[in-house]
């Protein structure tokens, strides 16, 4: 069920240089599971699309969610502004989330693709290795991966803390193996990530992003291409907003 | 109160559609929208085959509006027929208005002859002017002698009324208004998206994948507003009325201007419920100014 709504804002908090963490109360914390995205949207009347963020934490009991983002824009400036006791206009949640599989898990985040891994790295009923890159040392959300999951892998671009490199070259370094690998991230980061899982035989869930008008399936605006003709759409062509956010990397052009 | 208004024969149970491509078959927003309260629910453009659109991002955001260049991606007339059309069936109350779309006079046709038999469908919206597809759409909708030819060609081969949709993208929209009549067409819609173009200047490119997109939004609604008015005093065949509507005041806008039925597009995206609260808000307005028929607001601001 989505909701739309204007949600309460509860805190709001910067974890790094960018990057803002959003507790907001919403009736769409009931319905979301890890790997849904929300759409938000500004009070600025003249911009009218959703921002989609990802649901990086569910707490059912409180009726709120999480949600982690960087300020890229005007959108996201606009919410990083808001502080307890704000309303937020949201529609939620949207897409299809992570199907929880496997004994033994590898979830993967890069840059702000960190957040959504979190939830997942929490209700996943297996046991969870975490591998997170950030660009440098100003790293967020760390402490939340080592409470919730306990393993944790940190690579960074610049070597400052952790495996100097990609989550890919973490992973080789650590030789990991796993029943299932979930990723969220830059392309390239989730083509390596998709690549490894291959390599080792290991299946592999990948969140994508698209630029989007309806979030809810309707206008097409957000596809991405499937390797295979897609069953809703006849062509190969997926609906992000819809059919994803979330992909096995086997099936889509990544 | 009578809200309800006719055109080619056809009764609409209120005067509010929603505008092809932005609400799909109707199904996403139908957790949104009860469709069977709608006046019609108007299709994405269905082509013969299917078709794969565009390269992304198919989706800009500028001030007040967007740019969408979807391409008209579409799983062909077959399967909408058997999917789409099968799940309209549930709503009644609500028409069916069918936007069709092709690279050529004879695709058209393709389509058009294949929803012949297709009850559900209560009216055709040929859309001839979707500025996306270079190898036919905008040349069909802006020259007035080819709107005429296609038209004539519609109307021999459909079972169903006939409104074609044009374009803003002409230098006199009257002339394209005159030629559809003439070609015998039952009605007119517009208008569609205005060609626009955003760079970002970061990267120094085209924001969008197609460089150019189809603008629309409340941006845009002045300019509807100004086409409807000049189409409504030219031609004597009724005209749907969209672009921009996102609030009551502007469907009233465009019906004082001369259209009998309106489309809600791009404010689905941001209010799902747009549609039944413009209606709501037509509503109020008709109780507060004492309007027993909605039709008696059509066309009276001239
Ligand atoms: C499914 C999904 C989940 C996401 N989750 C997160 C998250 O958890 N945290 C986070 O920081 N970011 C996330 N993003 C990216 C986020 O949506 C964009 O950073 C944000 O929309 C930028 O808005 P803006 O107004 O600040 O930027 P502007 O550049 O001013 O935005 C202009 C337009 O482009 C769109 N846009 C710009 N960048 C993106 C992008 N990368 N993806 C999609 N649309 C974009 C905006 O929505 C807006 O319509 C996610 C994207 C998707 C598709
Ligand atoms: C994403 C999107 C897809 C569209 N697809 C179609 C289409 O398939 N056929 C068509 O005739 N018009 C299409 N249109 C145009 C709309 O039906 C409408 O004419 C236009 O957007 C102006 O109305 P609005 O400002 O309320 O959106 C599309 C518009 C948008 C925004
Ligand atoms: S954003 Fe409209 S279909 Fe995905």
């Amino acid at each position: 069920m989505k909701i739309k709504e204007k949600a309460l804002v509860i805190s709001q908090e910067k974890l790094a240089e960018g990057i803002y963490s959003l507790i907001i109360e919403t009736k769409a914390s009931q319905y979301a599971i890890p790997g849904q995205f929300v759409s938000l949207y500004m009070n600025d009347g003249s911009h009218l699309l959703p921002r989609p963020i990802s649901i990086c934490q569910i707490d059912k009991e409180k009726g709120t969610l999480r949600l982690v983002y960087r300020v890229v824009g005007k959108g996201t400036k606009e919410f990083s502004s808001l502080a307890a006791g704000d309303k937020l206009e949201i529609m939620g949640p949207l897409g299809n989330g992570f199907p929880i599989e496997g004994d033994r898990v590898i979830v993967v985040g890069g840059g702000i693709g960190v957040p959504p891994m979190l939830g997942l790295a929490e209700a996943h009923t297996g046991s969870v290795i975490s591998v997170m890159g950030y660009r440098n040392d100003d790293t967020f959300l760390t402490q939340e991966f080592t409470d919730v999951a306990g393993d944790l892998i940190i690579a960074t671009d610049d070597g400052s803390i952790g495996v100097k490199g990609t989550v890919v070259d973490a992973m080789e370094e650590n030789k990991l193996e796993a029943d299932v690998i979930y990723a969220c991230g830059p392309k390239p980061m989730l083509k390596g990530v998709a690549k490894y899982a291959e390599s080792h035989d290991i299946k592999c869930y990948v969140s994508m992003e698209e630029r989007m008008a309806c979030g809810v399936g309707a206008c097409l605006g957000c596809v991405c291409q499937s390797k295979e003709v897609d069953d809703h759409s006849h062509v190969k062509n997926k609906r992000v907003c819809k059919d994803g956010p979330v992909f096995l990397s086997t099936e889509v052009e990544l | 109160m009578n809200t309800a208004v006719k055109i080619a024969g056809v009764e609409f149970q209120n005067p509010i559609m929603e505008a092809s491509g932005t609400f799909g078959s109707g199904q996403e927003y139908s957790e949104f929208v009860d469709l069977n309260s709608l006046g019609a629910v108007v299709t994405k453009g269905v082509a013969n085959v299917p078709w794969p659109g565009n390269p992304t991002p198919r989706i800009a955001e500028v001030s007040s509006g967007m740019l969408n260049a979807i391409g008209l991606q579409n799983p062909g007339v077959e399967v909408f027929c058997k999917r789409d059309l099968e799940f309209l069936k549930q709503f009644p109350n609500t028409k069916v208005l069918v936007n069709v779309c092709g690279h050529s006079t004879e695709e058209y046709i393709e389509v058009v002859d294949r929803l012949a038999g297709e009850n559900r469908v209560d009216m055709l919206e040929i859309n001839i002017s979707c500025p996306n597809v270079k190898a036919g759409g905008i040349t069909f909708g802006t020259d007035p002698k080819n709107v005429e030819a296609i038209t004539k060609e519609m109307k021999k081969h459909a079972k169903q009324p006939v409104i074609m949709k044009l374009s803003p993208n002409v230098t006199d929209i009257k002339e394209v208004a005159k030629a559809a009549e003439a070609g015998g067409a039952d009605g007119i819609s517009l208008i569609n998206t205005l060609t626009g173009m955003k760079i970002d200047v970061e990267r120094q490119d085209f924001v969008l994948a197609n460089k150019t997109g189809g603008m629309s939004g409340p941006a845009v609604h002045p300019i509807a507003v100004r086409m409807v008015y000049e189409c409504a005093n030219t031609v004597s065949i009724p005209i749907i009325g969209m672009g921009g509507i996102s609030t009551w005041e502007d469907a009233v806008e465009m019906m004082l201007a001369g259209a009998t039925a309106i489309s809600v597009g791009t404010a689905n995206f941001y209010n799902p419920t747009a549609t039944t609260d413009i209606l709501a808000g037509l509503k109020e307005y008709m109780k507060r100014k004492q309007i027993n028929d909605v039709n008696d607001i059509i066309g009276i601001v001239k």
